[in-house]
């Protein structure tokens, strides 16, 4: 599972840190990083909080 | 509002009255589900000229991400249902970011997001259980009964909002006082507008003086930021307390009532999530218009053409939620559209989140007796307003 997240979109909403706390943080700005891309979190929750993230910011795909 | 909405039903040129009236009952009105199940969109007439409303969870999440479809109320055609609550115009209030669309918004977004996060709202939490915990002490001082819209809904978000903002203590009661003005139904639209000047005022008197004396508070390190102009962090401010406040106080209520009605699901955090989904309270609150011609379920929406989406009926619809009329705080609802979608979604919403959780918790646990003063039925509802809640919550407890 690959995650890429845009923080150029990111509007700060936290529905990903919600989500999938694992996974996402909000950086000093607010905005999206990843917490540990190469880390075996569920798929699931990654995909859960990108179809949540209400900007778009986050995709999710399959190695 | 309602008188006008009637009248408009029998004209020919426009089908759906707008704002469809609720039935006797806080759901959504059961039209919602007829144009859900037919055609999606359907066309309306405002004040303003024809519209059209959007009923499903897919093509409201749509409306609201798509670039070509815009929040600025000064675009050509931009719906305008009459009065709007207790906002002032858009047009006056520099910084009013909810009405502005990229990249402008942005700048006033990014600015307000590190206030916001996950984090710093938790860090809240202390501060909303003293205000929580001293609206109460002062509801038991005063004796068994109270109308606890008035005596804790309206006043905890706008006392929290104050706090973050760095209002001094002792002008807390000024700007709730204000404040309850903008939301009260008795007010007339010449008071609205009177405390609105009042707390744009002096919201700018507060701005001068963190100027010179910064403190631990969002206006002094926007301020510190320096990306803002002074009447912008008006403006901003100004927004944050109208945006929050009887958002949150109407969520407050009808969850108190909800929980008093299914008491088994007191002390269960995931009530927050459905309650939200499920009362919708903002269901007429994120107008649009598009500016490009635009594609939306089927339907093709012209450069122009007012645009709103039905919160209420997304997060009715059955095919994102299953048995969407039942409250079931055990159904994931996280991808409700209460907070709306895309870049305008609700910048509020962990702030909410924590402040629903605190006020429930601890009203049931420190008044275990509470009970309605009225029959659910004889609640006064909100049927009128542009937000969903209740005018009164009369309680009483031992
Ligand atoms: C239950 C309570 C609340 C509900 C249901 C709610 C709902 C919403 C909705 C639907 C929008 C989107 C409007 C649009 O797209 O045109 C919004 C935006 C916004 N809300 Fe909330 N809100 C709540 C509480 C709060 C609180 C407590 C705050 C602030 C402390 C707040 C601040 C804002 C701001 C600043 C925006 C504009 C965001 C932007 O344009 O980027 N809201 N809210
Ligand atoms: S959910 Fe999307 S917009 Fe919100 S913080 Fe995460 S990436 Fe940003």
């Amino acid at each position: 599972m690959r995650i890429t997240v845009d923080p150029a979109r990111c509007v700060g909403a936290g529905q990903c840190v919600l989500t999938a706390p694992d996974l996402f943080d909000q950086d000093d700005d607010g905005l999206v990083t990843v917490l540990d891309p190469a880390a075996g979190a569920p798929a699931v929750a990654a995909r859960e909080a990108a179809a949540l993230c209400p900007s778009g910011a986050i995709s999710v795909a399959a190695d | 509002m309602s008188t006008g909405a009637d009248a408009r039903t029998t004209a020919p040129q426009c089908p759906v009255a707008f704002p469809l009236r609720r039935p006797g009952r806080p759901f959504p009105p059961p039209e919602y589900a007829t144009y859900r199940g037919g055609t999606g969109l359907v066309r309306s007439e405002l004040p303003s000229g024809p519209v059209w409303l959007v009923t499903r969870h897919e093509d409201v999440r749509a409306v609201l991400t798509d670039p070509r479809i815009s929040a600025d109320p000064s675009k050509p055609g931009f719906p305008k249902a009459g009065r709007t609550g207790g906002a002032p115009s858009q047009y006056e209030v520099p910084g009013w970011f909810v009405a502005m669309d990229p990249p402008e918004h942005g700048r006033f977004r990014k600015t307000l997001i590190p206030e916001f996060t996950v984090r710093k709202v938790r860090e809240l939490r202390p501060v909303i259980q003293q205000i929580v915990d001293e609206r109460i002490d002062a509801m038991l001082a005063a004796g068994t009964s109270a109308d606890l819209i008035e005596s804790f809904a309206l006043p905890v978000p706008s006392l929290v909002i104050s706090s973050l903002l760095g209002v001094p203590k002792a002008d807390r009661d000024f700007f709730e006082g204000r404040t309850r003005v903008l939301v009260r139904l008795s007010s007339t639209d010449e008071e609205r507008d009177k405390a609105a000047q009042a707390l744009l005022r002096y919201l700018g008197r507060l701005i001068q003086i963190k100027q010179r004396r910064p403190g631990d508070d969002l206006i002094s390190r926007l301020i510190a930021a320096g990306t803002l102009s002074r009447q912008e962090l008006s403006g901003v401010s100004m927004l944050l307390l109208i945006a929050g406040h009887e958002t949150t106080a109407n969520n407050i209520g009808l969850g108190v009532v909800q929980l008093l009605t299914n008491p088994q699901w007191i002390g269960d955090d995931r009530i927050v999530e459905e309650l939200l989904r499920y009362y919708s309270v903002a269901d007429l609150v994120a107008f649009r218009v598009a500016v490009e011609d635009v594609e939306i379920g089927g339907q093709l929406i012209r450069a122009g053409e007012g645009i709103v989406p039905l919160i209420a009926a997304a997060n009715h619809d059955d095919t994102a939620f299953a048995a969407p009329s039942e409250f079931d705080p055990e159904r994931s609802a996280r991808s409700h559209v209460a907070f709306g979608y895309g870049v305008h979604q609700c910048l509020g919403q962990n702030l909410v989140r924590e402040e629903m959780d605190i006020a429930y918790r601890t009203l049931f646990a420190r008044i275990p007796s509470l009970t309605l003063a009225v029959p659910v039925a004889e609640l006064p509802l909100k049927y009128d307003g542009v937000l969903f809640g209740l005018h009164e919550l009369p309680v009483t407890w031992k």
